[in-house]
């Protein structure tokens, strides 16, 4: 019996940028049905421009989930890690899938591009650091071609004016976050993560080196490794491009992608903020697209 | 007579001269030399601080904590000093751990227009009963009301003084003088700045400071220190003399540890190499020039055109990553353009 096409329900928690950009990807995919854009005040801009497309909106925050429980089956939470650890036990009672874009670490580490399917078997997804998504698809490859690589290093710069307040802040937590992501996917022990804000106008596009040490490193099989990730990452982050394929230089292998945004509501050179939304939208999808899975988290 | 607080960095900045593989018995014995000459703050570590060894910007022969102990070990009256970058640097991974050693001065640095991504590590620190400095590096890369602003940040994050540093030895003396004295007009702490040679006008553009205002000058035995070097510390101690500045420092013991750095940790003294004189001009962080001339030979491209492309696309401290990425670029424009 094949299932019936309906699109999956999902909520949006916040109604800030990422809320913002994330609405008008839901909006463009063939799986996922916004049936509540959810803020704080009626007077954000956000509120004003989900409102303005006749999306209903809620200024009641976690409340309008709970008072509404059958109106969404997953939940993207882009509030903050504080709220998003007050809101998942909440969620989790009521059912929801939660696809977490805080810095909170509360679910399962999630790449798409690497451990989507496993994925599916969790109620909570932690979508990791902007960092994170643009290198692991690589490390991860790097860690099952060479598992005695010594040494990973991933560097990312990205445009100043598309690091809030939030980032800034919390720029160790993004460090420490990204660099126990990569140890976790590529099995590499030792692993440093590196952030730049560059300030130059007009806007660079976010760009993330790749560094490792190898023994004898295999280039061939890289390279095609390399290549078919990117391939992977692309299919869900459009202006992802490999700008330095694997390269030897000074005893390191070096790799270079830049990502550019898709400009939905964030301005094209936040590419650090549309990677980690178009993950989260992978995700959802995925789960869209496996009802099976989502019955068994209800 | 007025007096200056003298900031050494000979064995952190110095660092990079020698692709920061200065080792524990040339940090102890420059550690005691400085301590000798009655220099105030004697700073140590990687050259772009703690937790920045990494294939972006050099692995240091020793860890951090290694390096701070050879130096504590070998100051009594000096005081010891490190540097750090958020995003290179976490208080937890880095930050906490060098306290615990006997920390006395922090200085938390971003790029010029950065400041807030130092917060958190300034509060830290003043929280800990540091002496606490904010850095603003590449600050020829904004105007004088900017850098104010940024100060301005990082004073109401608890700083007790802001450093300017000349990161690419780009300043002019008159630039210098404008930039230090909006800050000493507007703001209720010290002032410092912190300069390189790559135009040859470290001295000078140090004076430039002091006599607008600043309080805070750094400088290291010999220049020894990234590209062309920083403001010699002989050199400096002397000339402010000169001028009627009073840093406490023993000159004739001053004049030994230079010795000292000569004979024990200066491979060669740093000249305006052409690549140095470049990075000036193009406004490209000093450090940067060493790498350069690596991958410009490995790619077989002119390294003066590495550095102005760098400088138009307005790279910042921590980007060497870019150095391949350009070179790559020029290289296959370069067999494109010659059909062989």
């Amino acid at each position: 019996m094949t299932q019936p096409v309906s699109k999956l329900k999902v909520a949006i928690l916040g109604s800030g940028n990422i809320g913002t950009d994330l609405l008008l990807k839901t909006l463009r995919s063939a799986y996922l049905d916004c049936t509540l854009f959810i803020g704080r005040n009626f007077n954000s801009p956000g509120i004003a421009k989900a409102s303005g497309m006749g999306i209903r909106i809620s200024d009641r925050s976690i409340d309008a989930i709970i008072n509404d429980p059958s109106g969404c089956d997953l939940v993207f939470d882009c509030t903050s890690a504080a709220d998003a650890k007050r809101h998942w036990p909440i969620l989790q009672q009521l059912g929801k899938i939660v696809v977490d874009l805080t810095p909170a670490k509360i679910g399962k580490m999630c790449i798409p591009a690497v451990n989507l399917h496993d994925c599916l078997g969790s109620q909570n997804l932690n979508m990791i650091t902007c960092g994170g998504q643009a290198s692991i698809p690589l490390t991860h490859q790097i860690g099952i071609i060479h598992p005695n690589a010594q040494y990973m290093e991933i560097v990312s710069s990205i445009a100043s004016r598309s690091a809030g307040p939030a980032t800034r802040l919390n720029i160790d937590e993004y460090v420490e976050t990204t660099e126990g992501a990569i140890q976790s996917f590529s099995g590499c022990r030792k692993a440093k993560a590196i952030l730049i804000l560059n300030p130059a106008t007009p806007c660079i596009d976010m760009q993330t080196t790749i560094f490792a040490k190898i023994d004898n490193p295999d280039m061939e099989k890289l390279t095609v490794a390399v290549n078919d990730a990117v391939a992977k990452v692309q299919k869900y982050v459009p202006g992802y491009h490999l700008i330095l394929p694997p390269t030897r230089e000074g005893g390191r292998v070096v790799i270079m992608v830049k990502v550019q945004g898709r400009g939905d509501y964030l301005p094209a050179f936040a590419g650090n903020l549309d990677i980690i939304n178009c993950a989260a939208i992978a995700a959802a999808e995925a789960f869209a697209q496996s009802p099976r899975k989502m019955k068994q988290h209800r | 007579m007025k007096k200056i607080l003298i900031s050494d960095p000979t064995l952190r900045d110095g660092n990079h001269a020698v692709k920061q593989q200065l080792t524990l018995e040339q940090v102890a014995a420059y550690a005691a030399s400085a301590n000798a000459a009655g220099v105030p703050i004697v700073e140590v570590g990687h050259g772009n601080g703690l937790g920045a060894s990494s294939l972006q910007v050099g692995m240091s022969l020793l860890e951090d904590g290694a390096m701070l102990k050879a130096a504590r070990e070998n100051l009594t009256t000096s005081k010891l000093g490190i540097f750090l970058i958020p995003g290179f640097a976490t208080i937890n991974k880095d930050l906490r751990p060098a306290l615990d050693l006997g920390v006395d001065v922090v200085r938390v640095a971003s790029h010029c227009t950065e400041a807030d991504t130092t917060q958190r590590h300034i509060g830290f620190a003043r929280e800990c009963g540091k002496e606490v400095y904010g850095v603003l590096m590449m600050s020829h890369m904004a105007q004088a009301d900017i850098l104010l602003q940024e100060c301005r940040k990082m004073e109401s994050y608890g700083a007790e003084g802001v450093i300017l540093m000349d990161s690419a030895g780009a300043s002019l003396p008159f630039e210098v003088s404008e930039k230090v004295k909006s800050l000493v007009d507007h703001l209720n702490i010290a002032v410092g700045y912190h300069a390189h040679n790559n135009l040859g006008l470290a001295v000078a553009n140090s004076i430039a400071a002091a006599q607008a205002g600043a309080v805070i000058l750094d400088g290291t035995a010999c220049g020894f220190g990234a590209g062309a070097g920083n403001t010699p510390l002989e050199i400096l101690v002397a000339v402010l003399a000169k001028y009627g500045y009073n840093t406490g420092i023993d000159l004739y013991k001053m004049l030994d540890a230079a010795d000292v750095a000569r004979a024990k940790l200066v491979e060669r003294t740093p000249v305006i190499s052409s690549a140095s004189l470049v990075s000036g001009l193009a406004g490209v962080f000093s450090a940067f020039s060493t790498p350069v001339e690596r991958v410009a030979r490995e790619y077989n491209v002119d390294p003066r055109d590495i550095l102005f492309e760098l400088g138009r696309r307005k790279a910042v401290a921590g980007q060497e990553d870019k150095i391949v990425e350009i070179a790559d670029e020029l290289a296959r424009k370069k067999s494109r353009g010659t059909p062989e």
